[in-house]
C-alpha cells in the first residue's frame, strides 16, 4: 500500500494507518507487499491502472451517477407498447419492499440454519408456481427464460435418448439464438412451417417431420408473435405418438385465464418469471422456471438446485435444504447435468410475493384486463386505413402483430414518430421475420389505460396520413 | 474469550423464530392482497365477450390454488421471513468463502431503484438509453484495462454463465480454424470452481482434471502429460481456493499455447488481485470477472448477477451479440457481427448489476482498488495467524507460507480429536450470529475443510471476532464435544432430517408434492 497516501476510506475500515500497520506487526511483515511476494515481478502491473479519479464523497457521486441516468427516458414517463420478451406489468409495492430487505438483498448461498426464512420463501415460490403451472417439480429460478428453455429441451434429449428437437419457425429469435448456442453439440434443430394466415403451427408439416429421432416438440403459448396456439392437444397427441416430449414456453402472466399446459400434455413447461412483479431493469429482471411431473426421469435430469421441503427434530417445524445436489455441476462437475451457477434468486422471491399478493383472483383478473384491453386495441388500430391488426386471423392475449405495409412506411419511421408524441411503438419485426412486412409487435398489458390507447390511435392516424 | 492476546466477548446471540406456517397454511378464501386495474365496459363491449377471445380447449378450467391473502398479511409474513435471514449486511460474513461478501453500498441501491433504470425496456429506441448504454461501454472500458483484455461480454448473467460463454467462444474460434472436431479436450485443476469442469463440459468438451502436488497447484509435468492436439483450452483459476498463487501461471499458458490450446482465467474473485497483477501480464486469451464479488452487487439470494467476458483481440469477434459501441457522439448496440456465438441471455445481461459496479469503481479509482486488493491480503493474512494458534486447525499445502485473499482450513486434526467435524462447527457457527460456511466443493481433496475470505470491508475487530467464535467452538469440542454435534441452538430451526433431501421418493420441493407424499 502507498506509504504517500493516508486516505482512510469508508468501505475499508483497516485503510487507518495505525490499525493497517498493529497488524502488519502481528505478522511480522514490513509492508503489505511482502505478503504477496509470491506473485512473481515478471507478471506484475508496474504502473497505476489508468481509470477516472475517483469521486470520493457519497454526495457527489450521487451526483455524477444520477446526472447519467437521467439521460434515460423511463417508460413511466412515456406510453410503452413494447413487449417481446419483457413487460412493463404493474410491480406492486411490497414486491420492491421484501426484495430491497437487506436480509435477501444481501444473502448468498447460505444454507438450512443460518437462511431458513429465505429457504423457506424460496419452497414457497416453487409452491406457488407449481399450483399456477399445475405441475409437482419447479427448479430454482435460471438465468431467464431462454435459459430455461435451452434447458428444457436438453433435458427433454437425455431422457428420450434422441437428438432432433422441432420448433416452431415463429420461436422468439432470441431464444432460439440461445438454443443455437447451447445444444449445438448436443441437439439438431428442425424448424416446422406455420400457417402464413393465422401463425398456428402447420400440422401436416409437424407429421412430415417428427419421427423416432425426435426429442421434443417445441412450442411457445401464447407465441412469440402474440397468438394463442390452439391445436396444442392435437400437437401433444402427435408428439407423444412418437415417443417425443411436449415442450412448452408459457407466459406466467397468462396463466390465470389460460389453461396450464400440463393440462394439454405438455411434458416439461419452461418460461420467464419478469411479468411476475419484477421490473424490467433493461431486460435485467428476467428469469427462467422450469416445470415437471413429479417423476424421477424427469427430476434427475434438472441442472439447478432445488430446494426440499424436510422435518427437524422438534416436532411440527418444517426444514429445508438442496436436494439431490449431485446431479448439479457444484455437486459432480463435468458429471453433472449441464452446469448451473448463481442465477436469479432474488426474482423467485419476489415472485413469490406477487403471486402471494394476486392470489388466484388477482391472476384472473389481470389476464382478463389484459385480454380486453388488447384485443380492443388492436380493433381500434385496424379501423386506421392501411393499418392491419391483429396480421394473424387468431386469438391473442397481450401481444399482437400491427402490418402498416399499405401505409407506405416503415416499421421504423412509424416509431420514430411515434416518439414524439411520447410513445414507444411495437418492436419493429422487419428484421427476424422478413415475410411479415413492415410489421410491429405490439404489447398491451394492465398498465395501459384507455386514454393510452386513443393517444396510439389518434397519433398512428396522423402519422400515417403524413 | 481470550484471542491471542485479545479479549473478544462473542454474542449471546438467537435467530429470531417465528415459528412462521407456511403460506399455503395462511389467510382466508376470498381475501386480497392487491386489486387490479379493471377494462372500462366500453373497452370490453367493442372487445368482445371473453369467451369468444379465448379457444374454449385453452380456457383455465380450475383456478389455481393460490394463497388468499391480506396486504398486511403477506408483508408480515415476508417480513419474518426476512429476519429469519443472515444477510451479508448484518453479519460478520466472512464463512462464505471465494464469494467475497463484501459490504455492498447502499448509495448504489438508489441508482438501480431510480425509475431511470428499473423501467427501462430493454428495446426502447437508442436515443432514449443513453445513460444506461454509457455505463455498459464505460465499464467496458474500465474492465478491459483492469485486466489487459481488448473487449467484454457483460451479457452472461452470473460467473458460471461466463465460464459457459468463453467455452462457446473457444468452440467457435477451433471450429473457425477447421480445428472444431479435433480439439475436444479442456484442462482444468481440481481446485478451480466447478463451473470450470461443468460448463465446458455443457459446451460439448471432454474435461481433463489435475490434481495438486504437495505445493498446492498441480505440477507442469502433470500438464504437459495431458495437452495435446486435441486441446482446445485450460480453463484455471489462480489463486485458487486454497489462496496460494500459483507462480508458474505464465508456464502453464506457455504450454497450452505451444500446443495450439486457448487460456480461460477465471478471475470471478479477483479480489486479491486488482491492481497488482492481470490476465494479460500471464499470458491468458480470456477472463471473467464476478460483478457481484470483487465489484460489489449484493449477491441477492443467488442472483441476480453478471459474469463480465473478457477476451483478447482476436477472439473479440465471436462475443455474444450485442456489443455496445460509441461513435463519438452517441452510444449504440452493434448487432453486425458475423462471427458472433449469438445469444446466451436474453437482451443484454443484468445492466443494473453493471450499473452498480460502475460506481463502485468510481468511487475507488486506480489506487483505491489496488488498497482494496492489498487489504483483503492483509486481513486474510491476519486471519490465517490467528486461526492457526486454534487447536484442531491446520492449513495444508506449503506450511508457514503466506496467503492471498482466501485460504483452505482444515478442522481434520480436531475431528481425529474430538469427533467434532467441519460439518458440526459450521452449524455451531450459526449460534454466534454469522452465516454458516462454506466448506468447499465436491470432491473434499482437503479433509474437514473450510474456506473463509476476510475481504477488505471486515475491520480488525470483525475479524477477531471471528477467530474467536472459533477458539469457542474449538474448545467446546475438546471439552463439550455433544454441544457441537447437536448444534445449532439459537437459530431458527433446529437440526433437519437431512435423508428426505436426498430420498427421490419424499423429495418435494413444492408444497402440493410434499402433501401428496405425506399422506402416503
Amino acid at each position: 500500500m502507498s506509504t504517500k497516501r493516508s486516505m482512510v476510506h469508508p468501505y475499508m475500515p483497516n485503510s487507518v494507518p495505525e490499525v493497517k500497520n498493529a497488524m502488519l506487526k502481528e505478522l511480522n511483515a514490513a509492508s503489505i507487499e511482502e505478503l504477496y511476494q509470491d506473485i512473481p515481478q515478471s507478471l506484475r502491473l508496474k504502473n497505476p491502472m489508468n481509470l477516472p479519479k475517483p469521486i470520493l464523497s457519497e454526495f457527489e457521486l450521487k451526483k455524477h451517477v444520477e446526472s447519467i441516468l437521467s439521460k434515460n427516458t423511463s417508460s413511466t414517463e412515456v406510453i410503452n407498447f413494447l413487449g417481446a420478451g419483457c413487460y412493463q406489468h404493474y410491480v406492486p409495492a411490497i414486491c420492491d419492499e421484501i426484495n430491497s430487505r437487506s436480509e435477501f438483498l444481501t444473502a448468498y448461498c447460505g444454507e438450512t440454519y443460518s437462511d431458513h426464512g429465505k429457504l423457506q420463501a424460496i419452497f414457497e415460490y416453487t409452491s406457488m408456481m407449481g399450483e399456477l403451472l399445475d405441475m409437482d417439480v419447479v427448479s430454482y429460478t435460471t438465468y431467464d427464460g431462454g435459459q430455461a428453455a435451452v434447458s428444457s429441451l436438453r433435458m427433454a434429449g437425455r431422457i428420450t435418448n434422441r437428438r432432433e428437437i422441432l420448433l416452431p419457425g415463429t420461436i422468439n429469435p432470441e431464444i432460439f439464438s440461445q438454443i443455437e448456442d447451447y445444444c449445438k453439440k448436443a441437439l439438431d434443430i428442425r424448424l416446422v412451417d406455420s400457417n402464413p394466415l393465422t401463425g398456428q403451427m402447420d400440422i401436416k408439416d409437424l407429421k412430415r417431420k417428427i419421427s423416432s429421432k425426435t426429442a421434443a416438440v417445441f412450442f411457445e403459448n401464447p407465441s412469440f408473435l402474440g397468438f394463442m396456439e390452439e391445436q396444442v392437444e392435437t400437437i401433444s397427441s402427435i408428439t407423444h405418438e412418437y415417443g417425443a416430449l411436449t415442450v412448452v414456453y408459457v407466459d406466467p402472466s397468462s396463466l390465470g385465464i389460460l389453461e396450464a399446459p400440463a393440462n394439454y400434455g405438455a411434458d416439461i413447461v419452461c418460461g420467464d418469471i419478469q411479468p411476475l412483479g419484477i421490473h424490467m431493469h433493461y431486460g435485467g429482471g428476467c428469469a427462467g422456471f422450469i416445470a415437471t411431473r413429479d417423476e424421477e426421469t424427469y427430476i434427475s435430469e434438472y441442472p439447478t438446485y432445488f430446494y426440499g421441503i424436510t422435518t427437524t427434530k422438534n416436532t411440527g417445524e418444517y426444514g429445508f435444504g438442496r436436494a439431490l445436489n449431485y446431479r448439479t455441476s457444484h455437486g459432480s462437475r463435468e458429471n453433472a447435468k449441464e452446469y448451473f451457477g448463481t442465477e436469479a434468486g432474488l426474482w423467485a422471491i419476489t415472485a413469490g410475493v406477487y403471486l402471494a399478493l394476486m392470489g388466484p383472483q388477482g391472476m384472473q383478473e389481470l389476464g382478463e384486463t389484459i385480454l380486453y384491453k388488447s384485443n380492443y386495441t388492436s380493433k381500434l388500430l385496424s379501423t386506421i386505413p392501411g393499418v392491419k391488426a391483429p396480421l394473424f386471423q387468431s386469438s391473442h392475449l397481450k401481444e399482437f402483430i400491427v402490418n402498416f405495409d399499405e401505409t407506405g412506411k416503415t416499421v421504423e419511421q412509424i416509431n420514430k414518430a411515434l416518439l414524439k408524441y411520447g410513445i414507444f411503438g411495437g418492436k419493429d419485426l422487419s428484421h427476424h421475420f422478413p415475410n411479415l412486412g413492415e410489421s410491429a409487435l405490439y404489447c398491451v398489458t394492465e398498465i395501459i389505460s384507455i386514454d393510452d390507447i386513443h393517444k396510439l390511435v389518434s397519433a398512428l392516424k396522423k402519422i400515417v396520413e403524413e | 474469550m481470550e484471542n491471542g492476546d485479545k479479549i473478544v466477548k462473542l454474542r449471546r446471540f438467537h435467530q429470531a423464530k417465528w415459528d412462521e406456517p407456511i403460506i399455503f397454511e395462511l389467510g382466508n378464501k376470498g381475501e386480497r392482497g392487491i386489486l387490479v386495474p379493471q377494462a372500462e365496459d366500453r373497452i370490453k363491449e367493442t372487445a368482445g365477450d371473453m369467451a369468444a377471445l379465448i379457444p374454449a380447449k385453452l380456457m383455465r378450467k380450475k383456478a389455481p390454488a393460490l394463497p388468499e391473502m391480506s396486504q398486511g398479511q403477506v408483508l408480515r409474513h415476508y417480513l419474518r421471513l426476512s429476519q429469519e435471514t443472515i444477510g451479508a449486511d448484518l453479519d460478520i460474513d466472512i464463512g462464505l468463502g471465494t464469494c467475497t461478501m463484501k459490504y455492498n453500498p447502499k448509495i448504489h441501491e438508489s441508482f438501480v431503484r431510480s425509475p431511470k433504470m428499473t423501467d427501462l425496456h430493454p428495446l426502447q429506441a437508442e436515443e432514449t438509453v443513453q445513460g444506461i448504454l454509457e455505463i455498459l461501454y464505460k465499464m467496458e472500458q474500465f474492465l478491459k484495462e483492469i485486466s489487459g483484455m481488448d473487449r467484454f461480454s457483460l451479457q452472461p448473467g452470473g460467473g458460471t454463465q461466463a465460464i459457459y460463454s468463453n467455452a462457446s467462444v473457444i468452440r467457435a474460434y477451433h471450429d473457425a480454424n477447421g480445428e472444431g472436431h479435433q480439439r475436444n479436450e479442456v484442462i482444468t485443476t481440481i481446485f478451480s470452481h466447478p463451473g470450470n469442469a461443468g460448463a465446458p463440459s455443457a459446451a460439448g468438451y471432454k474435461v481433463i482434471t489435475l490434481m495438486p502436488d504437495e505445493n498446492g497447484y498441480s505440477d507442469l509435468e502433470a500438464l504437459k502429460s495431458v495437452v495435446s492436439e486435441r486441446t482446445a483450452a485450460l480453463f484455471i483459476t489462480n489463486p485458487e481456493d486454497t489462496g496460494i498463487f500459483n507462480p508458474k501461471i505464465k508456464e502453464y499458458v506457455d504450454i497450452v499455447h505451444k500446443v495450439g490450446g486457448l487460456c480461460a482465467y477465471d478471475q470471478a474473485n479477483l479480489n486479491g488481485l486488482l491492481g497488482i497483477t492481470r490476465a494479460k501480464e500471464a499470458g491468458f486469451d480470456m477472463c471473467h470477472f464476478n460483478l457481484h464479488k470483487t465489484f460489489s452487487s449484493p449477491h441477492g439470494s443467488m442472483g441476480p448477477c453478471c459474469g463480465a467476458q473478457g477476451v483478447t483481440e482476436k477472439l473479440a469477434k465471436f462475443l455474444p451479440v450485442p456489443m455496445v459501441e460509441f461513435d463519438g457522439e452517441k452510444y449504440y448496440l452493434d448487432y453486425d457481427r458475423p462471427y458472433t456465438i449469438g445469444k446466451l441471455r436474453k437482451f443484454y445481461g443484468v445492466p443494473p448489476v453493471v450499473l452498480r459496479a460502475y460506481a463502485y469503481v468510481m468511487s475507488l479509482g486506480a489506487e483505491g482498488l489496488k488498497d482494496v486488493a492489498e487489504l483483503s491480503i492483509l486481513n486474510n493474512n491476519y486471519m490465517l495467524h490467528h486461526m492457526l494458534q486454534i487447536p484442531g486447525c491446520s492449513v495444508p499445502y506449503e506450511e508457514g507460507k503466506r496467503r492471498l485473499e482466501q485460504v483452505r482450513y482444515s478442522w481434520e486434526k480436531l475431528k481425529e480429536d474430538t469427533g467434532v467435524g467441519t460439518d458440526d462447527i459450521c452449524r455451531r457457527t450459526v449460534d454466534f450470529g454469522v452465516q454458516d460456511y462454506f466448506t468447499s466443493h465436491h470432491p473434499w481433496i482437503v479433509p474437514e475443510p473450510f474456506t473463509p475470505e476476510p475481504c477488505e470491508t471486515y475491520s480488525k475487530n470483525d475479524i477477531d471476532e471471528y477467530v474467536g467464535i472459533f477458539k469457542h467452538i474449538a474448545h467446546e469440542a475438546y471439552t463439550n464435544p455433544e454441544i457441537v454435534k447437536t448444534a445449532p441452538h439459537n437459530s431458527t430451526i433446529s437440526q433437519i432430517d437431512p435423508e428426505t433431501l436426498e430420498k427421490i421418493e419424499k423429495f418435494a420441493v413444492t408444497w402440493r408434492a410434499f402433501q401428496k407424499k405425506q399422506n402416503l
